[in-house]
């Protein structure tokens, strides 16, 4: 479905979100009317979603971040739509993930400092429905945070 | 730190979902002028509150078909070195996310493959040797959501 030069283009574009068009094509060593016409295909094809601004929670005085790991109650057969419902709800809840393994869901939460993040915990993620068991692994920093694609 | 009024807060949610759009259609969509947006998308930049962009690629449909979550602990007979296995966990270029948590695990890792058997080859491979590396928990990748925060 791609070739190389689609791959090259992605690959530029990946490694650095913010070029032009223009820009890219040069990297890529074509014209920018080629990479024009190769990203809007790709686009059409759902390969492109788009370009998204990362966060820095931290830089807004949000400095916890805390992964929990969470394994449901699977006996109640609506657990995991029950419970993804009411955590989509919590406002410090960033992330939501669910899992094949020894983990079900897992949510990404951030506060503003431990007391806040207490206060998360207690008020809005023990009461979360058919939670069985809860892990917490707190962030300490980020070493990569690329989540690009080996292309 | 930075003081972030409505309109920031809108013209952050907005990026975060979507920051490949001009500022001047940005802007139309905010009811600012297109120097007013640039103005603001810059404030936030240079406070760090935008930390980076990301290009958003459909991985299923470049072939990547499998996302794992890797929690892994290093081994502490001898003495590891912290810099010599983010180093080399860094340069896998599977691996999309590495971070230092504190926990049940000292590393949490995001990993893509094209499916199961690629998988275990990066993890036989490429994990399993790193120096340091320890007893390691996979969670196969089920759904995935992002949430806008509290913003």
């Amino acid at each position: 479905m791609l070739d190389d030069a689609d791959r090259r283009l992605l690959r530029y574009w990946q490694a650095e979100p913010s070029l032009s068009q223009g820009e890219l094509a040069e990297r890529a060593g074509m014209t920018t009317g080629r990479a024009v016409r190769r990203i809007a295909r790709m686009q059409e094809l759902g390969i492109v979603q788009g370009v998204s601004a990362v966060i820095d929670w931290a830089a807004l005085g949000y400095a916890v971040e805390v992964s929990l790991r969470i394994t449901l109650d699977k006996t109640q057969g609506n657990a995991f739509d029950a419970f993804m419902a009411e955590a989509r709800k919590v406002p410090e809840v960033i992330e939501l993930q669910t899992f094949l393994g020894r983990v079900d869901v897992r949510l990404s939460i951030i506060a503003r400092d431990m007391a806040h993040y207490q206060q998360i915990y207690r008020a809005s993620i023990l009461t979360l429905p058919h939670i069985s068991e809860i892990e917490a692994l707190m962030h300490v920093a980020r070493i990569k945070a690329s989540e690009g694609l080996p292309l | 730190m930075i003081e972030l009024d409505e309109t920031d807060r809108r013209l952050l949610k907005t990026l975060a979902r979507d920051a490949g759009q001009s500022t001047g259609v940005l802007g139309r969509r905010l009811g600012l002028s297109q120097p007013a947006t640039w103005r603001r998308i810059k404030r936030l930049e240079e406070a760090g509150v935008i930390r980076s962009r990301q290009l958003r690629l459909d991985a299923e449909k470049l072939g990547f078909g499998v996302t794992v979550f890797l929690g892994v602990k290093l081994a502490l007979r001898g003495r590891v070195s912290l810099d010599d296995f983010e180093r080399a966990v860094t340069a896998i270029p599977e691996v999309q996310t590495v971070e230092h948590v504190l926990g049940l695990y000292d590393y949490r890792l995001r990993v893509v493959a094209r499916d199961l058997p690629d998988f275990e080859r990066v993890l036989r491979r490429r994990i399993m040797t790193l120096p340091g590396a320890g007893e390691v928990e996979a969670n196969v990748l089920l759904s995935e959501e992002r949430l806008a925060g509290p913003l």
